[in-house]
């Protein structure tokens, strides 16, 4: 079974976002960049199915511009076979991304759709379900345990009352939440290695889809701040303040 | 004008959330009817059309919607969607779940997590964990919205009286089945809704520490939550996570216990009126958002805490 992993570039973790001042957006100019948390937890599975003789080839796949190739490399690094770069400098919305996810699906004929739960920039939490409708293919979200056997997959799924176990059909599309595996760390001959593997670029334009945004961005502002608070010196005087001043117990 | 709100349920009871996706679409304006989808899921459709403000509520009993598979529940709300400018459900694990899938069978866009409605087509939603605003304008003719429910009041439970109409339809995708759900903390008070919560995190050093949590939480009425270290290291199961990848609350009063403050924590919780921490470093960055810092060994505070009240 081929699998397909979607990945994103995004900000690091680590880093606070910055509004520009213009208020047109978040200013990512020189910011560090990384492949999206949840990304490398969708690839790391795809790894470990490949280890478990379930998976066989393993692509890399990002819409994006600029150096989204340097992330499909880390992606590479990691250990899939090879990646393809949608080569667009616009900023696509979740279902745009996922009509150009579901040609690249198809072309080459995975049975199996890894993605990330959310992009930590956006936090739209929609692609991989675009993804599945838009292929008619099985959805399993926020997964925390994944276990394919032949046509059909046992999920568990990090859901708000707990875990949620699902039985889907392959082929499926899934989206991986942080506890599904602890991603593997590049090391450097894996970098090197990573420089010869196959990289193809596709221009967006050329597959001929509606990728039109509907949605515009008016502004992108700072959110209230908190005023400062003050350090009390002990647990009676918290108790104290909490009673008479806040007046919330 | 017209908003069709996707009910949450388990078949026995509307869950609360959906209440503050009702009064979302009060502030959208137009008509309100609700969509309830399941399986013996009478009494479900009777609460709710008791919500304030709401004309008609839509049943379709059905076993292919026993327990809201997102491929089938998705066949249905296009099916409805077709008579409606707005389509909401709350952003919950189930809203997210289904509401993109359906989205993009309708070939619309999803407007995620709203936090303020300025106009019919103007939407405020956060992104980069919060630590941005967005205002976006849609231009689809119908909006597929999922609502930030911290960042609504809950919608009156009593006072309407819709009529309540069964429909059929959707389609019975046969791609994925319910197989079983683990809940491990039923006796728990309700973590999304609580007026005060207790959250432990790498500090807490173990799942059996918790249990000075749970004494404080008792004699408070607080439910306990965690932060992603503590889940991780499987002191607490994943339903008590706050965060960007958790649930995002805001109770009157925020208790962060052995939490350093990390950006996606803060998250989940910074939208809470009032923030005690208490943490033994001074430095972490929580005291930056509490209202009142406690610099000490929890081991030490929390007992006495416990002690105090
Ligand atoms: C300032 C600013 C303004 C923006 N305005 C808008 C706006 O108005 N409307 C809007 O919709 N978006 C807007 N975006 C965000 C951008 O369009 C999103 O990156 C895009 O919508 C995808 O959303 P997401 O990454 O949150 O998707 P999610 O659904 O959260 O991503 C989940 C998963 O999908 C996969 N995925 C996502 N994107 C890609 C990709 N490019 N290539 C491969 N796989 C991918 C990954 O596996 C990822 O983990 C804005 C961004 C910024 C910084
Ligand atoms: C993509 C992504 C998503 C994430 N989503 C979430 C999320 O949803 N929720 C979340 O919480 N995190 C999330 N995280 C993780 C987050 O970045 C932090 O790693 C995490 O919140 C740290 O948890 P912590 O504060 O419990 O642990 P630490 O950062 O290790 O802090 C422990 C704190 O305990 C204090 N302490 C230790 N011993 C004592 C003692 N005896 N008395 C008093 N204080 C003590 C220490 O001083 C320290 O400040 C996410 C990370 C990523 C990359």
């Amino acid at each position: 079974m081929k699998i397909l992993v979607c990945v994103k570039r995004v900000l690091d973790p680590q880093v606070k976002a910055r509004v520009k001042a213009d208020e047109s957006g978040v200013d990512l100019a020189n910011a560090k960049m990384t492949m999206n948390p949840f990304c490398e937890n969708a690839l790391e599975e795809a790894l470990r199915l490949r280890e478990a003789g379930i998976g066989e080839e393993i692509i890399v796949a990002s819409v994006g511009g600029g150096k989204t190739e340097e992330t499909l490399r880390h992606g590479l690094a990691m250990g899939a076979d090879r990646a393809i770069q949608v080569v667009t400098e616009e900023t696509l919305e979740p279902l745009a991304i996922a009509k150009v996810l579901k040609q690249v699906a198809e072309q080459e004929s995975v049975g199996l759709v890894l993605a990330g739960k959310q992009a930590i920039d956006d936090d739209s939490n929609q692609t991989a379900q675009m993804l599945s409708a838009l292929l008619g293919w099985s959805q399993a979200t926020y997964c925390s345990e994944i276990k394919i056997e032949g046509d059909k997959a046992t999920v568990t799924r990090e859901v708000d009352a707990g875990l949620e176990t699902i039985e889907v059909k392959m082929p499926a599309v899934m989206s991986a939440d942080l506890r599904l595996n602890e991603p593997r760390y590049v090391k450097l001959p894996d970098v090197m290695k990573a420089k010869r593997k196959p990289m193809d670029k596709i221009e967006l334009d050329s597959l001929g889809l509606d990728t039109a945004n509907r949605l515009t961005t008016l502004k992108v502002e700072e959110p209230e701040g908190r005023a400062a608070g003050v350090i009390v010196n002990s647990v009676s005087e918290l108790v104290e303040k909490l009673r008479n001043e806040a007046k919330v117990i | 004008m017209a908003n069709l709100v996707i009910v949450e349920h388990d078949n026995n009871e509307v869950a609360a959330a959906t209440l503050h996706a009702v009064t979302a679409a009060q502030q959208i304006g137009g008509d309100i009817d609700l969509l309830v989808a399941g399986e013996n899921c009478g009494a479900v459709a009777e609460e709710a059309a008791k919500i304030a403000g709401v004309s008609s509520v839509k049943v379709a009993d059905d076993a292919k919607f026993g327990h809201h598979l997102a491929e089938n529940l998705a066949t249905l709300i296009v099916e409805v969607a077709a008579g409606y400018s707005h389509v909401l459900a709350s952003a919950t694990t189930f809203g997210k779940n289904v509401m993109p899938h359906a989205a993009a069978l309708l070939d619309k866009a999803q407007i995620s997590e709203i936090v303020e409605v300025k106009s019919a087509d103007t939407f405020v939603r956060p992104i980069y964990a919060g630590n941005a605003l967005a205002t976006v304008q849609s231009s689809d003719s119908i909006k597929i919205i999922t609502v930030r429910t911290i960042k609504f009041e809950a919608a009156a439970a009593e006072g309407g009286s819709a009529n309540v109409e069964a429909i059929s339809g959707g389609t019975d995708t046969g791609l994925s089945s319910w197989v079983s759900q683990a809940v491990s903390s039923n006796d728990q008070v309700d973590l999304t809704s609580a007026k005060i919560v207790i959250s432990g995190g790498r500090g807490m050093q173990s799942g059996d520490n918790f249990s000075m949590l749970h004494s404080v939480a008792d004699k408070l009425g607080a439910a306990v939550g965690a932060s992603r270290a503590a889940v991780d290291s499987g002191f607490v199961p994943n339903e008590f996570q706050v965060g960007q990848t958790g649930k995002v609350i805001a109770p009157d009063l925020y208790i962060a216990v052995g939490i350093s403050g990390a950006i996606q924590h803060l998250a989940g919780m910074k939208e809470s009126k009032v923030i005690v921490a208490i943490n033994n470093d001074s430095e972490a960055p929580i005291f930056q958002v509490a209202d009142y810092g406690l610099v000490a060994d929890l081991f030490e505070a929390v007992p006495e805490l416990d002690a105090a009240l």
